[in-house]
């Protein structure tokens, strides 16, 4: 393969549980070197598309390839040539990290096998608690035993199913970091999460609600394409003031922050002419605020399909 | 809150939860009616219709007035008319034939002459019980069938003494002991019930777990998780075999004639088709739960229609048709053709093959079963 092909390439894929679509027609392509940050609420297809392209199901209609190999003919070539993690931990409990790194890496035919997986513990500072079960680590550490194994192989292309779940904010920040060193290296990653702070590490992000993309570019692009304006009212706004302003014509969001609401449509003269309303009250201080990815989420979820 | 109400709460759950459980709840009407059906009418312990050779050389009216005495008591059915000694010797050793009678070549002219002649009934006795009756019943059949042909002179009344002599030879277990047919039997049940089980479990705690996703999603090869899951307990189970048959030559001083490379064999094969049959269980069954379930319907009917328990051949055919697709059926009747009556690798034959047939069969259920994919 060379620098031409991309690391994923979908078009079309499609997977219909019973009567239900749970992915419907999607179409996805990733670059050498990448990271992508795969958006959407629960429910809405994340997980059943990364499986359809790690080969883990067989897509209903569509076509797709990771790393050159097609994701229904040639699953076998994928599995061995991609790192994938599990939503779900699926390492054993029973087992320590190295053992579970051992098995890993045999499943592999990695050789020699001591090689590797000291190299593997020592990249992510593994190796003090390497004769510990993997049951009994926290959350933080079970996410970078889980890293570990998925990475060991070298794989060209990795797959994270929201990998930091029920992880707290210095672990996922730790391994954000590894994220991006890996992609320094060269590994291009398509990684699902549902926090809007990972996806603005990412190099672009794709967001799909209820099975459908409905959104995709850099951050930038997707918050300039949503064309929604955003006013912040700080001061003694209250639940009582943000209702108020869910009635007026041309909000179509609040979201309350503390003391400060953000007010959030995409008709910026008519939110313009809702907020002014409240400028001459006394407390309240009304300046224009930049809207964030989040924003524009809610909007997309709204869109998209019955609010739920 | 009072105590009915959390009582009611508990209760209501309970039936919601069993209700979505359909094996459980199949299993609750299941076992009750299989229980019925395979005790009502499947065991039989005074075992009719016992396959039967006759060595008749000469064959008189009064030979056959006897054959008709036997087949009328139902205790006899006859395989071949005619049979030579080492055919009838074969039958015996691999459990064809339960009985073989032999009548001298004399026997119509010595028993006219009051002469007493000698009956010969051979009984296969590696289980006691399924022979007592049937040779039990033998001299009476013989005295009553001769009644009616010796009057006058010859009836047996004015003689003193029965017209015949009736000779019983009781094969391989000529004291009737009743544990050297158990004990054996029990080497091929223990070895159902814990190697079945074993693997039974094995890919619904992957499963369980959520440990299968990350199995499936790493490059490996059906037929290398099911060997790689079946091997280790291969040597578990050689080990619960020494265990077993140290303490029956010890502890229960049943005989061991051998060979021992056919009981090797049979064992090797039999171990794995378990095994390979609770592997198989474990790619059909949603939980652990189940696939103990499974085991636990497979291993009745393993225990009561294989010849464990009650004497195989006493069984009407259907219920011989089941137990032959079991695979202890077949073990059984290894075991104790090695043990009690010295088979060799030739003489386990017949019912090797269809151990071998059933792993093979069972193996290829289990590797279609195994989805490489989550569909």
């Amino acid at each position: 393969m060379n620098g031409a092909v991309n690391a994923i390439e979908a078009a079309g894929l499609t997977k219909r549980f019973g009567e239900k679509t749970v992915v419907d027609n999607v179409s996805l392509e990733v670059r050498q070197g990448e990271i992508v940050g795969f958006l959407g609420p629960n429910g809405s297809g994340k997980t059943t598309t990364i499986r359809m392209l790690t080969g883990l199901l067989t897509p209903d209609s569509g076509t797709g390839s990771c790393l050159g190999f097609d994701i229904v003919r040639e699953a076998d070539q994928i599995k061995r040539n991609i790192g994938y993690m599990t939503q779900r931990f699926s390492f054993y409990e029973d087992l320590s990290i190295r053992e579970n790194l051992e098995f890993v890496a045999r499943l592999y035919d990695l050789k020699p096998m001591k090689k590797y997986v000291d190299a593997t513990l020592a990249r992510l500072g593994l190796g003090s608690r390497q004769k510990q079960l993997a049951g009994q680590l926290s959350g933080g550490w079970k996410q970078r035993l889980a890293l570990a194994a998925c990475i060991m192989h070298e794989p060209r292309l990795l797959m994270l199913d929201e990998p930091t779940a029920g992880v707290d904010p210095q672990a996922r920040r730790e391994f954000w970091d590894q994220i991006h060193q890996l992609a320094d290296e060269g590994l291009t990653v398509l990684v699902s999460t549902h926090y809007m702070d990972e996806a603005e590490r990412c190099h672009r992000i794709v967001y799909i609600s209820y099975g459908k993309v409905v959104a995709r570019g850099t951050v930038d692009e997707v918050i300039a394409e949503s064309g929604l304006t955003t006013w912040v009212i700080r001061g003694v706004a209250n639940g009582a003031l943000a209702d108020e302003l869910r009635r007026q014509t041309g909000v179509e969001q609040v979201a309350q922050f503390g003391t400060t609401l953000h007010v959030v449509g995409s008709d910026a003269a008519a939110l313009r002419a809702a907020v002014d309303r409240y400028a001459g009250r006394p407390g309240l201080e009304i300046a224009p605020g930049e809207t964030s990815l989040e924003d524009v989420f809610i909007r997309l979820m709204s869109q998209h399909g019955e609010v739920r | 809150m009072h105590m009915g109400s959390r009582i009611k709460a508990i209760l209501i759950k309970e039936f919601i939860q069993l209700r979505r459980d359909r094996l459980t709840f199949g299993m609750m009407v299941g076992i009750p009616i299989m229980q019925l059906i395979l005790f009502g009418f499947a065991i039989n312990t005074d075992p009719k219709q016992l396959p039967t050779a006759i060595i008749a050389p000469n064959p008189s009216a009064y030979t056959r007035d006897i054959l008709a005495g036997m087949r009328n008591s139902d205790y006899f059915r006859f395989e071949d008319d005619t049979v030579t000694e080492a055919e009838a010797e074969e039958g015996l050793q691999r459990g064809e034939l339960s009985f073989v009678v032999t009548f001298p070549a004399d026997f119509g002219r010595d028993l006219v002459r009051g002469r007493r002649p000698q009956v010969l009934i051979e009984a296969d006795a590696t289980d006691p019980s399924a022979a007592s009756n049937a040779v039990n019943a033998f001299s009476r059949i013989v005295d009553d069938a001769l009644r009616d042909d010796l009057v006058g002179p010859m009836a047996q009344e004015k003689r003193g003494q029965p017209a015949v002599d009736v000779v019983v030879h009781r094969l391989y277990n000529p004291e009737g002991i009743t544990r050297y047919n158990i004990v054996p039997g029990l080497l091929g049940v223990i070895l159902t019930m814990t190697m079945t089980l074993m693997t039974a479990i094995s890919l619904t705690r992957e499963a369980e777990r959520g440990t299968m996703e990350n199995l499936l999603a790493m490059p490996v090869k059906p037929v290398e998780v099911m060997i790689g899951k079946i091997a280790p307990y291969i040597g578990i189970g050689f080990v619960q075999v020494s265990i077993i048959l140290l303490a029956a030559y010890f502890v229960f001083g049943v005989p061991m004639m051998g060979s021992f490379s056919a009981l090797f064999v049979g064992l090797t094969a039999f171990i794995a088709t378990n095994l390979a049959l609770g592997y198989t269980f474990s790619t059909i069954a949603r939980s652990q739960m189940q696939a103990m379930q499974m085991t636990f319907f497979f291993f009745l009917p393993s225990i009561l229609l294989s010849g464990f328990m009650f004497p195989f051949l006493g069984m009407p055919n259907w219920a011989q048709w089941i137990g032959s697709v079991l695979p202890l059926t077949h073990f059984l009747r290894i075991v104790r053709g090695t043990l009690l009556k010295g088979s060799d690798l030739w003489d386990i034959l017949p019912n090797l093959w269809p151990i071998l047939l059933i792993f093979a069969v069972v193996s290829t259920i289990a590797l279609l079963r195994y989805r490489k994919t989550l569909d």
